[in-house]
């Protein structure tokens, strides 16, 4: 299996493949109770997913809990800055893998690909303009531990004009990554 | 106006107010962060990941991040189990030698390693292994890499796990629960900041 691994040594939004370090179900063992876990039948094809699986009520709950953090525009923070935050806490956190997807999302949603290549390029201190940066350095605090998130964090997402419904999406954002970058980290690696 | 769930609880945010409102805009995430909370810590199922084990891992995790409301309550949690009881000296002990900052660790070999960052590498203690048994100690170190260097994780710790009598699927839900209270403890420092702000 290790053989065909080809990890990736730089940031980048191109896809990239996953490979677990245990054991998936294999697709011919899933039962409804599974299906129900996975919550997209389609991704029973994931070996990520099929890894998770192993215990479904808790992958049922965290998947609903990403949908509606990053999908639920119906009010709050755009699109784009709900995926900004979750690729500056991947890219804080050291995982390619994750902040593939999201860097990918962020730039579909703002048509600033080259400013989010810049982040994953030169890193969390990139100078992505007032609003963005806010969004990364609130998102860089919250990853830290001991968390280092503050009232100056606050402060300064209000002056780059969010609102506090928009600062819970951001609290939000950046908080489910440092639970997704740690499964995707730690079960297995990513692959070009 | 909404019934209070864990999260509210632990950042102080009472039924009607500002943030109750703005958490109901987004109640699919909230109802499901609960239930992630409830199905970690009063699964279906226990057989691969103890309810004791859950909690001596959750209150160790939790108080690796500092003390507050979170690591507070975790730790009550451990006391009221009746086999977790007696690994709180312990695990307060490991959680003084484990406190560090992160995220630290290494990337893979490449223009990335000018930004690897060196820092503990933790050990249970000699002493108190016997107390925490062999499947805690192997869980303490994993936990203490996710939480504070979890790019250095490798294929090897998960032989670790395995060695030590964990699971595929026992991994899994350790992986997770440790995971979600990274989130937990986020959201609610992050509410309870901005509620702070508005008092």
């Amino acid at each position: 299996m290790s053989a065909t691994v080809n990890p990736p040594v730089v940031f980048t939004q191109d896809e990239l493949g996953w490979v677990s370090w245990i054991d998936p179900l294999p697709e011919v063992e899933l039962t409804e109770r599974h299906f129900n876990g996975l919550v997209d039948r389609a991704r029973a094809k994931s070996e990520y997913f099929r890894l998770l699986v192993r215990d479904p009520e808790v992958l049922e709950a965290r998947t609903k809990t990403d949908k509606d953090i990053f999908y639920n525009v119906a009010d709050g923070l755009p699109r784009a800055e709900r995926e900004l935050a979750a690729a500056a806490t991947s890219r804080y956190n050291g995982c390619i893998y994750c902040a593939s997807v999201h860097a990918r999302f962020a730039s579909t949603y703002s048509k600033r690909r080259d400013d989010v290549q810049r982040m994953l390029d030169e890193g969390v201190g990139a100078d992505l303009g007032e609003r963005w940066n806010a969004v990364v350095k609130a998102s860089v605090a919250l990853a830290a531990t001991p968390i280092a998130f503050g009232p100056d964090n606050i402060a300064e997402l209000r002056r780059a004009g969010l609102d506090d419904a928009e600062i819970v999406d951001v609290i939000n954002g950046a908080s489910f990554f440092n639970w997704a970058n740690r499964l995707m980290l730690s079960l297995g690696e990513p692959s070009k | 106006m909404s019934t209070k769930d864990i999260i509210d609880t632990l950042a102080g945010i009472e039924p009607g107010s500002a943030l109750d409102t703005i958490r109901a805009r987004r109640l699919q995430a909230r109802e499901n962060a609960q239930k992630s909370y409830l199905s970690l810590f009063e699964p279906i199922d226990a057989g691969e990941f103890s309810l004791a084990e859950r909690a001596a891992v959750a209150a160790f995790v939790t108080g690796l991040h500092g003390e507050s409301p979170v690591a507070a309550f975790y730790r009550e949690k451990l006391a009221a189990n009746a086999d977790g009881a007696a690994l709180i000296e312990a695990i307060t002990a490991e959680i003084e030698r484990g406190k560090t900052s992160g995220p630290y660790g290494a990337f893979p070999a490449g223009p990335l390693s000018i930004e690897n960052k060196a820092g503990l590498i933790y050990r249970v203690s000699a002493e108190r292994k016997a107390v925490l048994g062999a499947r805690l100690v192997a869980a303490f170190e994993h936990a203490h890499l996710l939480v504070f260097r979890p790019r250095d994780a490798a294929s090897s710790d998960m032989k670790a796990l395995l060695a030590a009598g964990w699971s595929n699927t026992g991994i899994v839900t350790f992986s997770q629960l440790v995971a979600f209270l990274s989130f937990q403890l986020r959201v609610v420092s992050g509410l309870r900041t901005l509620a702070a702000t508005n008092a």
